[in-house]
């Protein structure tokens, strides 16, 4: 039998060209520049209670979560994977992080109720 | 003989290998398999720093108060070097993106361009981790820690909880960029004995400032803490430092091993292994994995040093 183990993967077409790579890093670089300038600034509108926590702190998440789609999606290219690859990977990080994130700060937040008392 | 031939099968082009379930081969899957159990590890260490950080959340200390320096350049500037430790990284990510796209078309000397700019990067990041952990474990202002183990901050009454540094207090002039002068739990006692106008203060969300009088009795069991380590920190608690080597080391492994990994598959392209294989699929290996670091980094500086 002959060794498979160097055989490529089935090649799925992405987009050709270069353009889309740099577009990708435009986008990266454009949100972490608002980030960093939201950051600096801290914008007094943006600090409202929201969801347990700051609005800004909030807006920190959504744009980090749309940075590390368009590094798994495009740059490593698992969004041009096969579906059942796709769901492999992603499902149980979907998962098992929030819930492991939820768990945490609960208990985190009771830990210093109790620890205040 | 329809039965006949359904039993003849070849069931070694069936369970023998060289299928590919996935479409991926079985070295990028794999990867994928680790990258995906280290993203589990990863998470665990943010959302452990995520509890301690709830249940001490009135001391826990405020990121742009910690790293606030740049190089070359006087004052503070919070956020704007992890910023560029974050581009450093983003851009030597696409470069890795380059070097893949360039192995699917079969160009060598693509392939030999983007990788080589990728290690440069690599280096540059690991370079600034490097500057950042010198300032941190050698502090900045320097605080005093009470008989409780809190720390707190001098600071003079009437200036809006401004952290006055140690060299101030005890010199009277200006702390000078980059000085690292390590002084006594003595000379900041005696200092603090003959400003009358200089009080303590806590640190993180409460930013309580103490009455002189407080002040002056706290400082009877003060001691005085200079820079970082896993044992004091300067800059509040102690977990915040311990959780900044573990998480930020961590990650800075893995840049240093993502380096290696590139490197050794440098050389492999210099000496045109894969261009006999006829791909360049060992490319796309370790970019999964510096990519993979890449993306870590996004949530390290969203949790460490923005949120």
């Amino acid at each position: 039998m002959s060794d498979h183990s160097n055989n490529p993967s089935e090649h799925h077409d992405g987009p050709e060209g270069t353009a889309w790579i740099w577009k990708v890093f435009w986008i990266l670089l454009a949100v972490t520049t608002v980030e960093v300038v939201l950051g600096i600034i801290k914008p007094e509108i943006l600090l409202s209670q929201f969801l347990g926590t700051s609005l800004l702190n909030v807006i920190f998440i959504v744009l980090t979560l749309a940075k590390a789609y368009y590094i798994v999606a495009e740059f490593m290219h698992l969004g041009h994977e096969r579906k059942n690859f796709i769901w492999t990977i992603t499902l149980p990080i979907v998962i098992l992080i929030p819930y492991l994130t939820f768990v945490l700060l609960t208990e985190g937040g009771y830990m210093g109720v109790l620890m205040n008392q | 003989m329809a039965n006949g031939a359904a039993l003849e099968q070849n069931t070694s082009a069936l369970w023998g290998g060289g299928r590919q379930p996935f479409g991926a081969s079985y070295g990028k899957m794999m990867m994928w398999f680790f990258l995906l159990s280290d993203a589990l590890t990863f998470s665990g260490f943010l959302t452990a720093m995520g509890l301690y950080r709830f249940k001490y959340e009135e001391t826990w200390p405020i990121a742009e108060n910690v790293f606030t320096h740049f190089p070359m350049l006087h004052g503070e500037h919070p956020l704007l070097f992890v910023a560029l430790m974050t581009f450093i990284l983003i851009l030597s990510s696409v470069t890795m993106v380059l070097a893949v796209n360039a192995g699917h078309k079969n160009n060598h000397n693509g392939v030999v361009l983007w990788m080589g700019l990728t290690i440069v990067g690599g280096f540059m990041f690991l370079g600034s981790q490097a500057w950042e952990w010198y300032h941190f474990i050698n502090g900045d202002k320097g605080a005093i820690q009470l008989e409780d183990n809190t720390i707190v901050y001098l600071t003079k009454t009437g200036s809006e909880g401004k952290i006055l540094s140690v060299y101030e207090l005890v010199t009277g002039v200006e702390k000078p960029h980059g000085d690292h002068t390590e002084f006594s739990t003595g000379d900041v006692v005696s200092a603090f004995g003959l400003n009358t106008d200089v009080t303590l203060r806590y640190p993180g969300k409460a930013e309580t400032t103490m009455t002189r009088e407080e002040a002056v009795k706290a400082f009877q069991t003060a001691k005085l803490i200079q820079g970082a380590s896993l044992r004091e920190n300067e800059y509040g608690n102690v977990l915040f430092a311990d959780f900044f080597f573990f998480v930020t080391g961590f990650h800075g492994t893995h840049v240093f091993s993502g380096v290696v990994l590139n490197i050794i598959i440098f050389i492999n392209v210099l000496m045109g292994t894969y261009k006999q294989r006829g791909h360049y699929e060992m490319v796309e290996k370790v970019g999964l994995y510096w990519h993979f670091v890449d993306l870590v980094w996004v949530f390290v500086f969203t949790f460490f040093y923005l949120v």
